[in-house]
């Protein structure tokens, strides 16, 4: 599987360089065989970092600005920090877009739409210190944060979306996502879902394992005999599902409140319910997952604080804090030598186990282009999914 | 200063409120419906286009998702009518002074509490292990969990107070000797409900039933929270409002439409001249 994702992310990665060769000029058609069409706003590079502004504004998932870490921060350059908490990388491309933030803490089927947007700006990596060498392999130059040779973002961390269940009903571990998408679930009523488009990608992964026969070998490659059988899916499941989440007190409330006892999560939701009840797991097909990064709006108005802020959680000691909190695997690989503890956190989420990873399909926007190395079909666009999602709840 | 002025300084702010921001806005959203949406960054760009139009009929989705939320918005409806007039009748007839000022207050207390924090509220009672369960389960009875159900009790207990207070201010305001005349002429209690107090309501009743309808009809937060696989029109908005605004606002119609449709039938009967 590993190999399959490294062909499509240097296949990417070949058409946005033949890109980068094409598109000085404003035509950028990338008509040729499986050339990709992401034509990127040429948006200026800050050169030097100036006076600190007082405040910066970050649209984040939750657990990465926490003021654990932010108050140092403030302490040290001057600059407030106000968060914004984010459900879902559609709502974060939104806010992004309102110009009213500074930075994001973008997954990777945000921030390939942001860069073709033109909603963030390259990041210069001179003027993050913190960014070097320590980086783990998986989260370096990867497609949706590095195109045509510039770095949009600077890599948070990495980890997949687990499948959560309460100990207490659900007494034998999972060792497959079945207990969540079938209709004979011993769970059925009781069963949590994530509500988003991208979520289709969850049933493609599934339906990789159990119906080889539609031929899917990236999640986010679907045609639309591929679409139509994940949202199949999706509808069978529909009808067992207890509740549909992209709000994080919602889902935390629906498992302590004994509504839902298994489904899609994130390590922090377990955390947060501070019940040991709680467990959770990487079921044998593998799942979905995401590769965050820091990106800078292209009209921050707090651009020093912003590079600031991008820097300071660099650091192996504020990005493994970041980490640990919500329960992923850090990007800088130098916080894992730093203690016992950062060890163990290391080591439980495979922070640098790429093996680990290849198991893991992080969120990349779904485009007409097959990213699978198909040429012969069109895949499905992502608002063909979006349309497509909206009947399954139906 | 003569009057024509005078009128107009007055008039100047609600006409900039009401045209410069109520009305400005919403037409700006029915010109988004026929902009294009870039399939990949979601960007909204300005052109002509019937294809969100087109997608909203195709896709059998947005059909059932309004005809669901239609009958969700006229179950509130009749759920507060049901609750309200007897208990507006309690109030203004039958209950002590005092008894009737503690239930004003009661109606009206949760308005004052803020909306989330109800809809939180119903959450935590509805919830497998929460208030209803462990109350009634002794009994044997179990909650509807989070259905359309709960969506119908939640949004029922948000816009009562809508519907309660002009029933009995309508109610309060009937001259008690109508009911003496209906008694006196044999009536029973039933009866002149049916054929007095109903009759002479209906104004009110209409009036109350345009905030719970039309805000039943607009609201999706009940649905997120306590509606569990519950898809509302305001869901399907808000879900397209990140990723295609333009589709969003074309389905923007629909209750825009709901509404229209209910405001004329309820003209037609008259009942508006005298709210």
């Amino acid at each position: 599987m590993r190999s399959k994702i490294m062909t499509g992310a240097a296949f990417l990665a070949v058409a946005a360089l033949a890109l980068s060769g094409c598109s000085s000029d404003t035509d950028s058609t990338g008509t040729a065989a499986g050339g990709l069409s992401i034509d990127v706003p040429d948006i200026p590079m800050l050169e030097e970092l100036g006076e600190m502004e007082s405040e910066v504004n970050i649209v984040a998932w939750s657990g990465f600005v926490e003021p654990a870490w932010s108050d140092e921060f403030t302490a040290e350059t001057g600059c407030t920090v106000n968060r914004r908490v984010a459900g879902t990388s559609d709502e974060m491309v939104q806010l992004m877009r309102t110009g009213d933030y500074d930075i994001v803490s973008a997954s990777g089927d945000a921030s390939l739409r942001l860069i073709a947007g033109g909603d963030v700006q390259p990041i210069n990596l001179d003027l993050v210190p913190n960014f070097g060498d320590e980086i783990v392999e998986g989260m370096k130059g990867q497609i949706y944060d590095t195109i045509n040779g510039k770095s949009y973002g600077v890599p948070i961390g990495r980890g997949a979306n687990i499948l959560q269940y309460n100990s207490d009903v659900v007494t034998e571990e999972p060792t497959s996502w079945d207990v969540a998408w079938e209709s004979d679930s011993p769970y059925a009523g009781q069963i949590i879902a994530y509500d988003a488009p991208i979520y289709i990608a969850d049933a493609a992964v599934y339906l990789m394992a159990h119906e080889p026969d539609l031929g899917i070998t990236n999640p986010y490659a679907l045609d639309q005999d591929q679409l139509d059988a994940a949202i199949d899916l999706l509808k069978q499941q529909n009808k067992i599902v207890s509740e549909y989440w992209a709000d994080p007190a919602a889902q935390i409330t629906s498992f302590a409140g004994g509504t839902t006892v298994l489904g899609t999560s994130w390590e922090i939701l377990r955390k947060l319910t501070d019940d040991d009840k709680f467990k959770s797991v990487l079921p044998e097909e593998g799942s979905t997952g995401w590769s965050d990064a820091w990106m800078i709006a292209a009209e921050s108005q707090s651009p020093n604080c912003a590079y600031a802020w991008v820097d300071y959680t660099s650091s192996a000691d504020v990005n493994g804090a970041i980490a640990t909190n919500f329960g992923m695997a850090p990007a800088n690989a130098a916080f894992c030598e730093t203690s016992d503890e950062a060890a163990a956190h290391c080591e439980y989420f495979n922070a640098t186990d790429e093996e680990y990873f290849s198991n893991v399909w992080f969120w990349t926007t779904p485009i007409e282009q097959c990213i699978d190395g198909r040429t012969d079909v069109t895949c499905t666009n992502f608002q063909q999914w979006t349309d497509a999602w909206l009947s399954v709840k139906s | 200063m003569n009057r024509r002025a005078q009128l107009s300084a007055l008039l100047a702010l609600p006409m900039l409120w009401l045209i410069g921001i109520y009305i400005f806005s919403l037409v700006m959203l029915l010109v988004t419906a026929f902009w294009v949406t870039d399939p990949f960054t979601s960007k909204v760009k300005p052109g002509f286009t019937l294809r969100n139009f087109e997608q909203i009929i195709a896709n059998p989705a947005y059909a059932t998702t309004s005809l669901r939320t239609l009958g969700i918005a006229l179950a509130v409806t009749v759920l507060s009518i049901l609750i309200s007039v007897p208990l507006g009748i309690f109030m203004a007839k039958v209950a002590s002074p005092k008894l009737r000022a503690i239930l004003a207050v009661a109606i009206t207390l949760p308005l004052w509490a803020g909306y989330l924090v109800k809809i939180l509220a119903m959450r935590i009672t509805f919830t497998e292990e929460g208030f209803f369960n462990s109350m009634l389960g002794p009994l044997g009875i179990s909650g509807p969990g989070f259905s359309i159900v709960t969506v119908v009790l939640t949004l029922t207990y948000l816009w009562l107070p809508y519907m309660a207070v002009p029933v009995y201010t309508a109610i309060r305001q009937l001259p008690p000797n109508l009911f003496d005349a209906s008694s006196d002429l044999g009536a029973g209690a039933g009866f002149t409900i049916r054929t007095v107090v109903l009759p002479l309501i209906r104004p009110a009743i209409i009036a109350g039933s345009i905030f719970t309808f039309s805000l039943s009809l607009g609201d999706y937060i009940a649905a997120k929270f306590v509606g569990g696989s519950t898809q509302m029109i305001g869901s399907i908005i808000a879900s397209n409002i990140n990723l295609n605004p333009p589709i969003a606002a074309a389905f923007s119609l629909v209750p825009i439409a709901f509404v229209v449709i209910y405001l004329v039938s309820v003209q037609r009967t008259g009942a508006l001249e005298r709210m």
